[in-house]
């Protein structure tokens, strides 16, 4: 049995003149929850379509569960997966809508109340679906993709139209669900939710993976930024030039000094500026945040 | 298969569609019934086309199904619009995606689907029928119709071949609609050019190019759902529509198998 849960190689989708994906390759571990990130149009909804069988790749394959994508039906049954936003027939209630694909999926029906009271639909269980808010059906296409008690969860933005506690309960559940051994595959252009919640990750930039394992290893790649802060402003130009002239480079932005440079690199800073008679109010070294290094890999700024 | 035969229903008997269908089966089937009762004195004609249905002919053992087979033509169209709406709207709502990561056996999801609108339309022909029936008895005194023959084995014979028939007839039109739905991938478009077609478009050709009834579709359905009339044969329509249904499932069963899922 393969030891990963997602398995992808050299995998190519191209519609005419357009290249969608280009020979994308990353794997994804049984139990994790690996973030899917990129500008629009970078080929994440073309990727998860081709591992749910939905689109056929021009090149490369992948396999889901350890089985081919050229077979969706020997693994379909083992995942749960809502694709660019909740499609539902509007006339049918949501707990309708999910008997519907239940019964379609051979699967319980039994379950669907406590499905929906998991996802915070209780109440609104048997209201019609074109009466619900983006927020209420973005949790019944959650609750959908639960149907299956899924192996493999694959989820585009699932907090699409959440309000803040939304997203904060959606995070807790794909962290519970990931615990109890569900593979999550999540895409979100919300980076500080897969920052928070993601253990690996895989970045696209126009069809391209630019980066695919854990996302610590991602962000320690990064060049980390010292913040200083002088009692004088006007000192701030004079602590550049001392930064520079020992091989860091660095910008005032506001009344804080941003200085490229290692952590360790801070205790020598300080110093440097107290022997030039700079008093350092502040001095805080920082990793950058998943967003500043998906700005800086993806061009997007 | 029978997963999805049995979700679709779920689908099809919820009550806005199964009653506002069904309450439309039963309208039409009591309009045609009616007026061939009512309006059989007048000379601008009680059937189909204003062909005038005589009190003679009413009073054979046939009689008894000439206001269902005359509701053929628009149990057919409701049957289109149903087969039609109930497939494209698969793209339109963009469920299709969730109906196939549920159900991957693309040919097994399309058969299930059409096996449940099937018996959605054997129920909307049984209703026509039980209505077309009840009301021929009803309105036979007042149109001075002598009902003696319907009772006989012939009568109700003629009533189950003309029950087939109709049935035959419905099928082939809501096979037109899902034909359609599946190519155009919309429901306005798959019915407006659907019943476009078989009620302007057909009539236009056949009123002008003669001998052309016996091909067109619309034409073909109407003549299976009489046993064969003035237009077709019942063997060459049965043939002619089958050949024409076989090239246009084939045709919509290997784009629905190979055709990207991409909206």
């Amino acid at each position: 049995m393969s030891i990963f849960a997602l398995s992808v190689s050299d995998l190519s989708k191209k519609y005419g003149q357009q290249q969608a994906l280009s020979h994308a390759t990353f794997e994804v571990s049984f139990g994790t929850v690996c973030g899917f990130v990129g500008p629009n149009g970078s080929g994440k909804t073309t990727t998860m379509r081709m591992l749910l069988g939905l689109i056929t790749p021009t090149g490369g394959n992948a396999h889901v569960l350890g089985e081919p994508i050229s077979h969706p039906e020997r693994y379909l049954d083992r995942v749960g997966a809502m694709i660019e936003g909740p499609a539902f027939y509007p006339a049918l209630s949501g707990a309708e809508n999910l008997r519907f694909l239940a019964t379609l999926g051979g699967l319980a029906t039994s379950q669907i109340p406590e499905l929906l009271e998991r996802v915070g639909l209780g109440e609104r269980a048997e209201s019609k679906y074109k009466t619900y808010s983006l927020g209420m059906k973005q949790r019944l296409g959650i609750a959908a993709a639960l149907l299956p008690n899924p192996q493999l969860l694959l989820l585009d933005e699932p907090t699409n139209g959440l309000d803040p506690a939304g997203i904060q309960e959606i995070r807790e559940l794909l962290r519970s669900l990931a615990d109890d051994g569900t593979t999550v595959f999540l895409s979100s252009h919300l980076l500080s939710e897969i920052e928070m919640i993601s253990d690996s990750l895989v970045m696209l930039r126009k069809g391209e993976v630019v980066f695919a394992g854990k996302t610590q290893e991602l962000l320690l790649q990064q060049q980390p930024t010292i913040l200083a802060k002088s009692a004088d402003p006007k000192d701030l130009p004079r602590l550049l030039e001392i930064a520079h002239q020992a091989g860091h480079e660095g910008s005032v932005i506001g009344e804080v000094a941003h200085i490229l440079g290692p952590t360790e690199w801070a205790g020598t800073l300080n110093r440097l500026a107290f022997d030039s008679g700079i008093i350092l109010i502040q001095l805080e070294p920082m990793l950058p945040t998943l967003e500043e290094t998906f700005f800086e890999m993806t061009g997007e700024i | 298969m029978i997963r999805v035969f049995l979700a679709e229903s779920r689908k099809l008997r919820r009550p806005g569609l199964f009653v506002g269908t069904m309450a439309a089966v039963i309208g039409v089937s009591a309009l045609v019934t009616s007026l061939l009762f009512l309006l059989i004195d007048s000379a601008r004609g009680n059937g189909r086309a204003g062909e005038l249905v005589t009190r003679a002919s009413l009073e054979l053992p046939q009689g008894i199904s000439v206001g269902f087979s005359g509701s053929a033509g628009l149990l057919g169209l409701v049957a289109l619009c149903v087969f039609a709406s109930q497939t494209a709207q698969e793209y339109s709502y963009g469920t299709l995606r969730n109906l196939l990561v549920r159900q991957p056996r693309r040919l097994t999801l399309l058969l299930g689907k059409f096996l449940a609108m099937n018996l959605f339309a054997l129920l909307s022909v049984i209703f026509s029928a039980i209505v077309s029936v009840s009301l021929a008895y009803a309105l036979s005194g007042k149109a001075k119709v002598s009902t003696a023959a319907w009772s006989t084995s012939d009568a109700r014979i003629s009533l189950i071949h003309t029950f087939i028939n109709v049935f035959i007839s419905v099928i082939a039109y809501g096979t037109i609609g899902m034909i359609l739905g599946l190519l155009l991938r919309s429901p306005i478009s798959s019915i407006s050019i659907g019943v476009g077609w078989l009620l302007v478009v057909e009539s236009i050709i056949a009123a002008t190019v003669k001998n052309s009834g016996k091909w067109m579709p619309g034409q073909l359905m109407n003549s299976i759902a009489s046993g064969g009339d003035f237009n077709a044969s019942y063997s060459h329509a049965i043939t002619v529509l089958f050949a024409y249904l076989v090239v246009g499932v084939t045709l919509v069963s290997v784009l629905f198998r190979r055709r990207d899922v991409a909206n």
